[in-house]
């Protein structure tokens, strides 16, 4: 006899439960269980928005409170996916605002939202607390003036509390009432406001605006002035991404009555001069994003703002700085001992001003900065900060012919040998070795991300002219717990081969320029057993290995290929077999079937999904299925 | 500002005598757009030949200009329109007016090809052959007779210097080297 606990008490335990692996593992147990843990799930992560329909969450799911969300494959992100492929967030939005009045966040990811989706969002969710949009475009400073307004404090009615209040007024209204008789209604309005009156409880509204590297029709800074003075409950602000000024008085008073911001990221429109201003009123931030980092040297100026800073005892992040003048740096040498995270991608610095503003960070973990911190500067890192995790180095000229700096991959092999704790790399160079590959393999075997761009298409090893493929397979070898790996350079098939036998933890992997035939997507497909999100362009891969490998494909999020050997024939045929899987075919020439069928697409786009062929996409994508000839025309 | 200039002492009695539309007194100084550099920078966007940040010391190398693969390398386009912030407008670059009191035809300067204020004060001086004084921020121009202005995005009449170059740039829709008493008006002398 199976005794089993009270609901209330699973749900208890299942709200300890936090990842969706836990959770989607407990719903599995038993039909008691799934209904349980269903009933009490509040965060949504949905990493594809087409392999699930609104209905099909909200009906299972029936009380979210947090809905994560990504749209377009990532190589969006270099404008490989054309404009209107999709992703639209306005179907997800209006079936929210109807199932989840007490949605509190919404958090995307290169995804299409418009306007009308922002004032959805401001007047449905009366407990909206948090918008974080990655990368999204679609919308315009208006929209977000709507979001700003409608923080305002919400007003509701606790009625538990208000009960026994309540009772001796009804009281006293059924003596008044009946002489009140003619005016029937009356009472009962009255009996509410007073009700309402008696227990007003504040709804604390919007915690955090981050509009994190989205595309913003920016039609004036006007947006701002549109948080009302009640609003006091702002914890992040972020706004670098948009171009237009700012009322700048508007932003003081908007920080200074804001007690609980801890990120504030400003835009390059704010000048250096203003920010004393802003931080005198915010000591307790700790992520700061400055606006433009440059004035004309005046002692005042640079005495004011280093006061500011050293006042700010809290910050631990930077960011920002836009056209630096490197006078103006050591304004910031009192926050660096407790910097962990400093962003100076931006930043057109010399080397020797870099390295002196990263060599006070001893605390560093994670650093993004350009390229013109040259090898030099990154020996300099590996010597200095010790406990750093994450370095990218960005191309400042990335598409110059030749380099303009003096980095190369000895820095990248400096820093792994310093940083006994660096995980994630992201590194743009313009020459490489396989030498230099196995000895950062074999310094930092504890490695997870490693994305390294040489710049030039299928450049060799630039010491031996061979292909980079034992370099990466010494990648791949080493570091058994690797996540993430973008390849680049001269690579054949054998580089697939070391990957598919090795990378059995590989999550994502970008390929571009690589390879010499389908053996190595076979390689890919047959070996990598963790393999979510495969992405590939300007590959000699065609139909032998995606057909042979087609159910792995139901076991990843998605698979891209562009400019691959991939037929028309091969996507109907997959698409055919797989039900389970949209296959998309993106092809701006004009409909497939006015080609040979055995004449490669253009793009493909493949993905798992329960929800079945898309209805809203543009002309230039199809979707193969059983019945294809559905598509055309 | 980079130009061609063919103004020493061997040429000028030849220039003195030759025809040529131009202001009096102004040298042969070619067209500041870098498109006249013999070597276009390789691996820009198609039709775009100049480049926003003048490189110093650059041999003039020929290189064949290499076609730009989409996408390649993978650098966000938010990344690249934010790092060359007028990614959009430079094709085009930013041609403003120049008119001088006195002079019967206006020029035209590509903003963008300046880095700052002095090198934009120092191009002037040379095509309108003047010069314009120091500047402070209280008193303007002093020592000249010359005070150069701008209008801006309101239609209003500025002096130039006063605000970061960026917003200059982004604000300024024409120029005036004004003259003399005018000038006065802006900030010159007391």
């Amino acid at each position: 006899m199976a005794y089993s606990f009270p609901e209330e008490v699973l749900e208890h335990v299942f709200s300890f439960l936090n990842t969706d692996r836990d959770r989607n593992a407990v719903s599995l147990v038993c039909k008691s269980w799934y209904e349980i843990e269903r009933w009490c799930r509040r965060r949504v992560f949905i990493g594809n928005c087409y392999s699930v329909t609104p209905e099909v969450v909200i009906r299972r799911f029936p009380e979210v409170k947090v809905l994560e969300m990504k749209g377009k494959p990532h190589f969006a992100d270099f404008n490989l996916v054309p404009d209107g492929w999709g992703a639209y967030f306005y179907p997800w939005v209006a079936a929210m605002s109807v199932a989840y009045p007490l949605l509190e966040e919404i958090k995307l990811k290169r995804m299409v939202v418009t306007d009308e989706c922002l004032e959805l969002i401001s007047k449905s969710f009366k407990n909206f607390k948090v918008l974080v949009l990655s990368s999204c475009e679609g919308f315009s400073t208006d929209g977000l003036a709507s979001i700003a307004a409608s923080c305002r404090k919400g007003e509701g009615i606790n009625f538990v509390k208000c009960d026994f209040m309540v009772f001796c007024y009804l009281i006293r209204l059924s003596l008044v009432s009946l002489f009140q008789f003619v005016h029937g209604l009356l009472p009962l309005f009255t009996f509410f406001d007073l009700r309402s009156k008696l227990c007003k409880v504040q709804f604390r509204n919007l915690r955090e605006l981050d509009l994190r590297e989205s595309e913003v029709e920016d039609l004036s800074g006007h947006w701002l002035s549109h948080f009302p003075r009640s609003c006091t409950s702002l914890v992040s602000l972020n706004m670098s991404c948009l171009h237009s000024e700012v009322n700048y008085s508007t932003l003081e008073r908007l920080v200074a009555r804001s007690p609980n911001l801890r990120t504030l990221r400003l835009n390059r429109a704010v000048p250096l001069e203003k920010l004393p201003n802003l931080l005198r009123h915010a000591p307790q931030l700790v992520e700061f994003g400055t606006g433009v980092y440059s004035a004309e040297i005046r002692s005042d100026v640079f005495c004011n703002l280093r006061e500011a800073f050293s006042a700010c005892r809290n910050i631990k992040g930077l960011s920002g700085f836009w056209d630096v003048v490197p006078a103006y740096l050591p304004a910031l040498y009192s926050t660096c001992s407790g910097i962990t995270s400093l962003n100076l991608s931006y930043a057109t610095v010399q080397s020797s001003d870099l390295l002196k503003l990263v060599s006070h960070c001893r605390n560093l973990q994670r650093l993004w900065v350009l390229d013109y911190i040259e090898d030099s500067g990154l020996e300099a890192l590996a010597a200095s900060c010790k406990d750093l995790q994450e370095l990218r180095v960005f191309p400042s000229d990335p598409f110059g012919g030749e380099p303009n700096v003096s980095l190369t991959e000895q820095g990248l092999v400096s820093v792994s040998e310093g940083c006994p704790k660096l995980q994630s790399v992201l590194y743009f160079c313009r020459q490489m070795s396989n030498a230099a590959l196995v000895a950062i393999a074999r310094n930092r075997p504890t490695m997870i991300r490693f994305r390294l761009c040489i710049i030039e298409p299928q450049a060799p090893d630039y010491l031996t002219h061979e292909p980079l493929d034992t370099g990466f397979g010494a990648i791949v070898e080493n570091c058994k717990d690797l996540r993430r790996l973008s390849l680049s350079g001269l690579l054949t098939d054998r580089v697939f081969e070391y990957i598919g036998a090795h990378a059995k933890k590989l999550e994502m992997l970008s390929i571009a320029f690589a390879g010499d035939s389908d053996l190595g997507l076979h390689h890919i497909l047959s070996g990598c057993d963790s393999l979510r999100k495969l992405e590939i362009r300007d590959c000699p891969f065609g139909d032998k290995a995606l057909l042979a490998n087609a159910s792995k494909l139901e076991t990843m999020r998605s698979l891209w290929m562009s400019s691959c050997l991939v037929s028309f024939g091969a996507c109907k045929l997959l698409g055919q077999k797989m039900p389970k899987l949209n296959v998309e075919v993106i092809d701006e020439r004009g409909p497939p079937d006015s080609r040979p069928e055995t004449c490669p697409v253009e793009k493909l786009y493949i993905y798992r999904t329960v929800a079945g062929r898309r209805f809203d996409m543009p002309g230039f994508v199809w979707t193969m299925d059983d019945g294809s000839e559905r598509g055309f025309t | 500002m980079e130009g061609v200039f063919k103004g020493d002492e061997n040429y000028l009695n030849l220039e003195a005598t030759e025809l040529r539309l131009g202001l009096p007194g102004t040298n042969e100084s070619s067209v500041t757009k870098n498109n006249k550099r013999a070597s276009p920078e390789s691996g820009k966007k198609i039709g775009f030949n100049g480049d926003s940040a003048p490189k110093s010391g650059d041999p003039v190398t020929a290189q064949p200009p290499k076609a730009q693969i989409v996408g390649w390398p993978p650098v966000r386009s938010y990344r690249e329109n934010n790092f060359h912030p007028n990614k959009s407008e430079s094709e085009t670059g930013i041609y403003v007016k120049v008119s001088m009191d006195g002079a019967p035809y206006l020029r035209k300067i590509d903003l963008k090809v300046y880095s700052g204020y002095s090198e934009l004060l120092k191009a002037l001086e040379s095509m309108f052959k003047f010069t314009i004084g120091e500047y402070s921020e209280r008193e303007g121009y002093n020592g000249s007779e010359y005070a150069p202005a701008y209008e801006d995005k309101d239609g209003d009449l500025m002096l130039v210097g006063d605000v970061p170059w960026e917003m200059f740039i982004s604000s300024c829709k024409r120029l005036r080297i004004m003259m003399g008493s005018e000038a006065r008006g802006l900030g010159w002398g007391a």
